[in-house]
């Protein structure tokens, strides 16, 4: 039994989609709940343990189509002694589970889950010690096993319900419980079937976009076609043809609602408005001079060895190269949805934000509530791989809410997820480095230059309250963009440096690995370059500067996973293979990339082929890791090849997926991806690593096919073809 | 008003419509409250809105509910069940072929339409019939994969 059967059977049994869900004075009524705690700091608000033998976990993580769902009660279930399937999971919600954080920087199991298994882990020893005091046996001769507690040696146990109360522990996290030795995990580490996956290849499971609450009207945003300009008239009139059709206009905030919700798709069509200036400082072909010209607030000196100046001065072989990564999107299958129902002094919202504790407070202040008035209820949305637009949709849905009196769903289009959601922002990395007489690198220095994330800043400002000029906290946030300039490599003169600019001219946010995948593009491609200066096989050079056993068991097995052949110099024939390596963040999950390409005549290139060796510690759900693992590599060869957000000086255009082409069936490679399981060792996040080696592995098979380095993403076939037409690379 | 009858997942259903142009999307998911079929692009572009008439799969988006009358839809609820379900959703279970899974009801209907013609497809003829629907969380692999399953031809 799992919270997506009983969606289902509730389903079954009403045969509607009509969910209600009570707002916090009424759960109060329902006694056991009342006492439910949130604060992250107790045990009770992570688990509780059900007179019927099943337990139910609380998470302020969500899973976003990552398979946290399946990981988190597997964690659960081995850490209290019970089987999976006594595991029930409520999550994001608000009211019911701690604040663990946001649901970003692949951190759902390396503290979401370590939280979850202390939580358990301190359930155990409080179980053992009730049992022993029950059984009269020394706490050390127990242990908690399917559901109770009983001797290790055999004989007559008691079960978890005759040992715990209504009242639930009442005990802190005991940082210092022991949890179960790995080499016991009977759950941990092995495949468990993800719960959802049933009702959704069968269309049962409700989304966010599937959800209605009773008396809900279907609500649509109008947003003018030139950013940030402001409204100055709207006639109404123009859908007095619309039975039910009502304008919601607050400030520079405009939006229809309707019953039906065809009815308001063709109101926000139909509705004319006036608006006027706004405009954007540059257009998306003048973005990189942009980005270079922008005035530098700071530069910050993040790594630092040795003398890189002096080192750099004097050694005899020198190289540098610039790298671009353009602005790019979220680009979520579905566009944006969310319902909100405001009332007079409450609120309730239903989002699939990743970080739905963070967004009720940013909620509450842009609604002027107390934060203990809102609730946010977390449901799946489109994958968002970052911050998308599920946010902007429920501050739209809200506003309205607000101004008609009833609750409001809000559908955003394709055009405004693709023109409206924050984007990963444009990024410039600049290599220089230089090789001593006998080809060793003495010396290294990348500088990127990237937008600063405003220190501290709680959530990203969200576009209705701008519009509406509601309270919210300003600023920027974009994710660690400056994280991975630092080669993973033994350098002894090294200087990593990051020029902070101000701003970037679209809304930014973190998307999947923020600045890593370019990064690690510009610091891998380097790595290259400096092997075929150094004449030496890319990956014994790799090897030669690599001192974590780590790391070169990633790199050494996935070259033999692969079928590496050495080479120095590039095969020119139309045929390349390249390499990428990266220990995310610096110190997390070591992911080491091959990859095979094949470059026609056209400019087109195809990746034919893939070998990933990924080593995240210990390993709690491997399909779960191996499947973002797939996600990681194939999302980003789309985002390295086709990937690029355009806009003129009015707005987006890239508004649909014929503007925004992403990776299609046609364009998927062989992949051969190996996962090294550490059960010793810390997990590490699985969401996000893979991506960062992939734009290298693929820059230097195109260089090992072509002879061309490509230095700006993304690799088209018309920017391929015209460096291979002006260094008169010619084959077949 | 105008109300239009349409069979879908074989029985009769009539529906009341204001706007002949609306699409059928609409109608399905919130007339008939049928919710498998995803709005994705509402321009013919994701194939996540896919739904099957007389067999073969139509976006749903695209095209106004008054094209249907006398036609058989079948949705991916019509397709099978958790507790029975088709061939195609067997092996996207079987696959673990979701991740977000918001792309899956285009996967699954054009896949078990592949099937109705093709029955034993081998991975590139399901790539190619697949080459118009999108994956944003790149499942593609395992996607093919249970297609190919489905068919019970090797991949
Ligand atoms: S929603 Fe119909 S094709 Fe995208
Ligand atoms: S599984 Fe998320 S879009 Fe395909």
């Amino acid at each position: 039994m799992n919270m997506h059967t009983s969606r289902r059977n509730f389903l079954k049994s009403t045969g509607a989609l009509f969910i209600a869900i009570p707002f916090a004075s009424h759960v109060k009524a329902q006694g056991r709940i009342a006492a439910k705690t949130v604060d992250p700091a107790q045990v009770d608000a992570y688990l509780a343990l059900n007179a019927d033998g099943t337990a139910t976990i609380y998470s302020g993580k969500v899973d976003l189509g990552t398979g946290l769902r399946a990981a988190f009660p597997q964690i659960a279930a081995e850490e209290l002694g019970l089987p999976i399937n006594k595991i029930k999971l409520i999550e994001g919600d608000t009211l019911l589970t701690p604040d663990q954080g946001s649901t970003s920087g692949s951190n759902g199991i390396p503290k979401g889950g370590m939280q979850l298994r202390q939580a358990a882990a301190t359930a155990r020893q409080a179980l053992i010690k009730l049992a022993s005091e029950k059984l009269g046996k020394p706490a050390s001769e127990l242990d908690a096993i399917n559901g109770e507690v009983r001797p290790k040696a055999g004989g007559a146990g008691v079960s978890f319900a005759n040992l715990i109360t209504d009242k639930g522990f009442e005990l802190k996290l005991d940082a210092k419980a022991p949890v179960r030795d790995p080499k016991t995990h009977q759950i941990v580490g092995k495949h468990v079937p993800r719960p959802d996956i049933p009702a959704k290849a069968t269309g049962r499971f409700v989304y966010m976009h599937d959800l209605e609450v009773p008396g809900m009207l279907h609500g649509r945003t109008i947003r003018p076609d030139v950013i940030g300009a402001e409204l100055v008239s709207v006639d109404e009139s123009s859908i007095a043809s619309i039975p039910g059709a009502k304008v919601v206009r607050l400030k520079n905030f405009l939006g229809v609602v309707a019953p039906d919700e065809w009815d308001a798709v063709r109101a926000a069509k139909m509705l004319k408005a006036e608006w006027k200036g706004g405009g954007l400082p540059t257009d998306s072909t003048g973005l990189r001079d942009y980005v270079k010209a922008q005035k530098i607030s700071s530069t910050e000196a993040l790594d630092k060895a040795g003398d890189f100046a002096a080192a750099y001065a004097s050694a005899p072989k020198k190289l540098s190269g610039e790298f671009y990564w353009p602005a790019q999107s979220h680009a979520s299958m579905g566009p944006s949805c969310a319902i909100a129902d405001v009332k007079e002094g409450e609120a309730t919202i239903w989002c699939s934000s990743q970080g739905t504790h963070r967004y009720a407070k940013h909620f509450a202040t842009m609604l002027d509530l107390p934060a203990n008035r809102l609730r946010v209820h977390y449901l799946d949305g489109a994958g968002c791989y970052g911050m998308n637009g599920h946010e902007d949709a429920a501050a739209d849905a809200a506003f309205m809410s607000k101004a008609v009196g009833k609750p409001v769903r809000v559908q955003w289009s394709r055009e405004d997820e693709h023109a409206l959601d924050p984007k990963g922002p444009a990024q410039v990395i600049t290599q220089e480095a230089a090789l001593s007489a006998d080809g060793k690198i003495v010396a290294w220095h990348t500088t990127m230059r990237c937008p600063k994330p405003t220190a501290n800043l709680p959530t990203i400002p969200l576009l209705a309250p701008v519009e509406v000029d509601a309270k919210q906290v300003k600023g920027i946030a974009t994710g660690s963009l400056s994280s991975g300039g630092k080669p993973p490599y033994d350098v002894p003169n090294l200087l990593v440096e990051v020029h902070w600019l101000e701003d970037t001219p679209l809304r930014p946010s973190h998307l999947r690995a923020p600045g890593k995948i370019g990064n690690c593009l510009a610091v891998e491609t380097f790595m290259d370059e400096l092997a075929l200066a150094a004449g030496k096989d890319p990956v014994e050079f790799r090897l030669a500067y690599m001192s974590d056993p780590r790391g070169r068991e990633a790199v050494e097995r996935v070259a033999k996973l692969f079928n590496w052949d050495k080479r120095v110099e590039p095969r020119r024939n139309g045929k390349g293979r390249g390499i990428g390596y990266t220990q995310y963040k610096g110190d997390e999950t070591y992911v080491a990339i091959a990859m095979e390409v094949d470059v026609s005549a056209d400019g087109r290139i195809r990746v034919t082929r893939v070998a990933a060796t990924h080593d995240c510690g210990q390993i709690i759900s491997p399909d779960g890791v191996r499947s973002q693992v797939e996600g990681c590599i194939l999302q980003t060869i789309g985002r390295t090849l086709f990937e690029e957000v355009k806009f003129d000086r009015n707005h987006v255009t890239s508004r649909d997926w014929a503007s925004y082409p992403i990776l299609t069936f046609p364009d998927l490679p062989e992949m051969k991806i190996e996962l090294i399981d550490r059960p010793n060792e810390p997990p590490r996040g699985a969401g996000e690593a893979a991506t960062a080696p992939v734009a290298a592995a693929l820059a230097n098979a195109v260089f090992d096919a072509t002879g061309i380095r490509l230095r700006t993403v993304p690799f088209t076939a018309a920017r391929m073809k015209s460096a291979m037409a002006e260094s008169g690379v010619k084959f077949g | 008003m105008a109300s239009i009858t349409l069979t879908v997942n074989g029985s009769a259903r009539t529906i009341d419509v204001r706007d002949p142009e609306k699409p059928l999307l609409y109608a399905i998911r919130n007339d008939l409250g049928l919710k498998g079929a995803k709005y994705g692009c509402g321009l013919g572009q994701c194939g996540s809105c896919t739904i099957l008439v007389d067999g073969e799969p139509v976006r749903s988006c695209t095209v106004p509910v008054s094209a249907f009358a006398g036609k058989k839809i079948t949705t991916i609820e019509g397709l099978g069940s958790p507790e029975k379900p088709h061939k195609v959703q067997a092996a996207f279970i079987a696959e673990q072929a979701a991740q977000c899974g918001y792309c899956t009801n285009g996967m699954v209907m054009t896949g078990a339409a592949l099937l109705e013609k093709n029955p034993k497809p081998t991975a590139a003829q399901v790539k190619d019939a697949l080459a118009q629907n999108l994956c944003r969380c790149g499942t593609h692999e395992r996607i093919v994969a249970a297609v190919v399953k489905a068919g019970g031809a090797r991949g």
